[in-house]
């Protein structure tokens, strides 16, 4: 195969692509004659949009002419408009609220009683796997020694009245989300969903309920089979929300958690490392194969989990800002809207992922945020579907000023002490707490009040970004929020620059083994080890409460993926650049100006773990595989047994088979290094 | 093929009313930026149904013709109203065709007479301009292809429009354009009820399977989704109830 330079691959592909266009012109019927007359072909015949008409801006997933496309979306008159709503928060139930008791009070094992009401259905979709009943599974681990003390309750439910703007041009939406639990109509789904918060060692249990609509009311795309996924929980696959287990409409499932750091049934009995203890989480849609269309719709929230160090109050533990009022979780997300209809589009038959150029914060397209002059918490999630960020604080007044924040927390996990940037990158489903000091931020703005979050990572199609940053206030960039800054008030939480202490990383210790991952693509499918999702297929057991070396790689340098392991979080050791060492299936790709991976944000690269940046050394659960790279993770197994998947978490990739399960159990020796 | 006004280029052609495509033609701002003067703002949405709309960009109404020598055309025969399963392949493929046949006639057996009764096998050639009808039916014969599974082959300019609405194309024209690397996923739909999804034709038979049974869960009428409790009995036995467990790496082709 070929190499391409990148300028000259791009523009391979633009020849092709209005060569494309051509075609399809010609071929709906119009002579050269009619193009020229409706001023879209010059005389040399070419088309006039420099970058081919389906792509103003060169996104080569539809060369086939579809209108739900990037650069094709209506956008409001204005931005900055709209206030950055910050979602509910999920309130307890007791056990006599008629969520609770409807079928039966929540249980050990699973309600598979039929429901004479639903076609006799179970009742509960717990203790299915692939739609079916596997009858005795799926009881909950660890129920009896940690039972649940707290309640919550969720209705999965359509709303076809959700507004992504003030904008009146630009319709109301037909979204899929979660509700606060009540059985009212006026209860109705949002996006974000409402914030669950959870304490450590208050077990809790959550009840959800799919009340969507039939599969025929879907509005063009989503699949009406639910899997609520909490991200990054030490969780039993039975309360996981894995993408094998899903529940039909009519059915609750229940999910129930410890509350208990990893290593509370192995390492750090009864109740776990407080080093391991998590902060920032989301729940979302997992459902196999439609996983990317149904977090589209709108199925995804926040659930955040504080204890004693990290209290959610400034005079107290740690002294991070006070939630919720100086503590605000922001969800990113990019959207297509249809140019023909208004409203949100997906493109259910594209698999190599999906850019949207409509940018959300929170559901709202790109609101503004009124701030104190003080510090602030910022819980920043890429909620998908595909894109990369790298974010960057911004004057739009003075676009080169340099504006640094610090990040505390990477995938929601404090870092042993505060790093200083001016930029962090954020792949799917990653998580980065940032502490902005807006009173510092004053100071180098001056006289103006405005400072905006902006993404200045360029990105041309769904599959990864290229290596371009691009300059502030660059209009290819997006702003997502605007930080609009007021009078000062008090402020009584930790000063980053103080270099506070939060948790330590845990140790890292010889690994039982080591096992590789090589995440590429095979005739258009993407494949890990060259294999493909599979339900019905645990590729390897791990051993319980063993560690492992897993390392990642990947062979190409045009796409990058960020890789998602559930049950237990990782380290990352090195990030090594194998110079074109590993060729894909596909063919060589390797092209060393391609070697362009994440330079740290100003926060540097660790001098212990070669390649990663400091603000990476970190526990995590997703890592962003990069070009041409090899990144080694380290891991512990404990307290549960079962199956678990990892993944792409570019939820198009996820959906086109990047992913395998895998298994924890006791006793079992698996010394496979390549599985 | 309709005739052709500017509405439906338009449509056709993925430009946008006229007030949309200034900006989408001629700026490369992706974004909203800084407030914008309003006027220009005045859309002209269509009310069209979504299920219109995956028919106009994905479900294109082509003439094709069956290994049987039968003139069909895409939509309004094969596709409209029905649970369908769709890849491509050539006669001539001596590498990943046989492989995903080969699979594919395996899930015909497992899914016990439903292929033919309410879900549809569609394989669709490559390479329209080399593979006759009769190649396709002698290809279909050679592989024990039971009934129920049509092969097609038409115009190339269509065949291309086909595998482009149906996303089984590559960014990179030079992957895109040899065969040998063609796509080999497998699209399961259930056209009335707006539901599409991929799986892949050289994934295990039986989770090829499961994946067509499962998406169609969903029934073509009626209010309850699922598959009630009287139904298991005939669904597949297996790796559902008895996971296949862990065993050496084994490469699923090659």
């Amino acid at each position: 195969m070929a190499h391409f330079s990148k300028r000259n691959r791009r523009r391979e592909r633009e020849i092709q692509q209005a060569l494309n266009n051509r075609l399809e012109l010609v071929k709906a019927g119009f002579t050269r004659r009619d193009l020229m007359k409706m001023g879209l072909m010059t005389g040399a015949g070419v088309l006039i949009p420099k970058l081919g008409l389906t792509h103003a801006y060169g996104q080569y997933n539809h060369d086939h002419g579809s209108g739900c496309d990037l650069g094709n979306s209506p956008q409001p008159a204005q931005v900055f408009v709209d206030p950055m709503p910050i979602p509910p928060e999920l309130p307890a139930r007791t056990l006599t609220d008629p969520g609770l008791t409807f079928g039966a009070a929540p249980m050990i094992c699973p309600n598979n009683a039929p429901n004479p009401n639903n076609g006799n259905l179970p009742f509960e979709g717990r203790g299915q796997f692939n739609g079916l009943v596997r009858a005795g599974s799926d009881c909950f681990q660890f129920f009896n020694q940690y039972p649940p003390q707290k309640y919550f309750v969720e209705r999965i439910r359509a709303n076809s009245n959700f507004r992504i703007t003030s904008d009146t041009n630009i319709p109301a939406q037909l979204i899929w989300g979660f509700n606060l639990g009540g059985t009212a109509s006026s209860d109705v789904a949002t996006f974000p969903g409402p914030t669950i918060v959870s304490h450590y060692q208050e077990p809790w249990l959550i009840r959800r309920f799919n009340e969507l609509p039939t599969q025929s009311q879907n509005g063009g795309f989503g699949v009406p089979e639910m899997s609520t996924h909490l991200h990054n929980f030490h969780s039993a696959p039975e309360s996981d929300g894995g993408p094998c287990r899903w529940f039909f409409r009519g059915q609750y499932f229940d999910y129930y958690f410890t509350a208990q750091q990893a290593g509370f049934a192995s390492t750090h009995q009864p109740n776990g490392d407080i080093n391991e203890s998590l902060s920032t989480m989301w729940y979302h849609d997992h459902r196999i194969d439609h996983t990317a269309e149904n977090t589209y719709k709108g199925l995804e929230g926040f659930h955040l989990i504080f204890n004693q160090f990290d209290t959610g109050n400034e005079t107290t533990g740690f002294r991070l800002p006070s939630y919720p009022q100086f503590d605000i979780p922001i969800i990113l997300n990019d959207k297509l809207i249809d140019p023909d209809t208004g409203k949100i589009c997906f493109d259910t038959f594209n698999f190599k992922g999906l850019l949207g150029d409509v940018q959300l914060a929170n559901g709202i397209v790109q609101p503004y945020f009124n701030v104190s002059k003080r510090r602030y918490r910022f819980r920043v999630l890429n909620g998908g579907p595909s894109r990369f960020y790298e974010l960057f604080l911004t004057d739009p007044l003075s676009p080169s000023t340099q504006i640094p924040f610090w990040v505390v927390a990477n995938d929601g996990n404090l870092l042993p002490t505060p790093i200083q940037v001016t930029s962090f990158r954020l792949s799917v489903a990653e998580r980065y707490d940032i502490i902005i000091d807006f009173n510092q931020v004053k100071n180098l703005i001056g006289s103006h009040t405005k400072v905006r979050l902006e993404n200045r990572l360029e990105q041309d199609d769904g599959q990864g970004p290229t290596c371009n940053v691009l300059a502030a206030g660059d209009s290819k960039g997006a702003y997502c929020v605007e930080f609009r800054v007021g009078s000062a008030v008090t402020d009584n939480s930790v000063d980053p620059a103080t270099h506070p202490v939060f948790y330590q990383l845990p140790s890292v210790i010889t690994p039982r083994i080591t096992r590789n991952f090589e995440f590429d693509r095979d005739n258009g499918q993407w494949v890990i080890n060259n294999r493909f999702a599979n339900c019905n297929e645990l590729r390897f057991t791990v051993t319980q409460n063993s560690a492992e070396n897993w390392v990642l790689t990947n062979p190409r340098n045009d796409w990058q993926h960020p890789i998602h392991v559930h049950l237990e979080e990782h380290q990352i050791l090195s990030r090594i650049n194998d110079g074109g060492h590993h060729s894909s299936r596909s063919g060589s790709y390797y092209d060393p100006s391609r070697d362009c991976n994440f330079g740290g944000g100003g926060g540097g690269i660790s001098t212990t773990r070669p390649g990663v940046p400091n603000v990476e050394v970190s526990r995590k659960d997703v890592t962003r595989l990069q070009f041409d790279e090899d990144a080694t993770l380290f891991f512990r197994f404990r307290d549960f047994q079962g199956d678990w998947p990892m993944h792409c978490h570019n939820t198009v990739h996820e959906d086109h088979a990047m992913m395998l399960l895998f298994q924890v159990q006791p006793n079992v020796i698996d010394n496979n290094q390549n599985p | 093929m309709k005739k052709i006004n500017r509405r439906n280029w338009l449509a056709a052609a993925g430009a946008t009313t006229a007030a949309v495509g200034v900006t989408g033609l001629t700026g490369t701002t992706l974004f909203g930026q800084e407030a914008t003067p309003a006027g220009k703002h005045n859309y002209n949405f269509k009310n069209l149904s979504p299920r219109e709309l995956i028919q106009r960009r994905h479900l294109p109404n082509v003439e094709l013709i069956t290994q049987d020598n039968k003139k069909v055309h895409f939509y309004t025969d094969l596709v409209k109203d029905k649970r369908v399963v769709i890849q491509f392949m050539f006669a001539r493929c001596k590498d990943i065709c046989p492989i995903i046949t080969h699979n594919l006639v395996e899930v015909q057996r497992l899914l016990k007479g439903r292929v033919g009764s309410d879900i549809f096998f569609y394989s669709i050639t490559l390479s329209p301009e080399e593979d006759s009808p009769r190649d396709l039916k002698a290809f279909a014969k050679k592989h024990g292809v039971g009934s129920g599974w049509t092969f097609l082959t038409g115009k190339p300019d269509d065949i291309l429009l086909l595998r482009k609405s149906l996303g089984f194309f590559y960014n990179n024209p030079k992957e895109d354009a040899d065969r040998n690397n063609h796509s080999g996923m497998v699209v399961v739909g259930t056209e009335p009820l707006m539901r599409w999804a991929m799986c892949q034709g050289g994934a295990a038979p039986d989770w090829i399977a499961t994946v067509i049974q499962t998406e169609a869960d969903a029934p073509l009428t009626g209010s309850v989704d699922g598959i009630k409790q009287a139904d298991l009995a005939v669904r597949m036995k297996g790796p559902v109830n008895g996971m296949k467990q862990p065993g050496p790496a084994a490469h699923v082709h090659k």
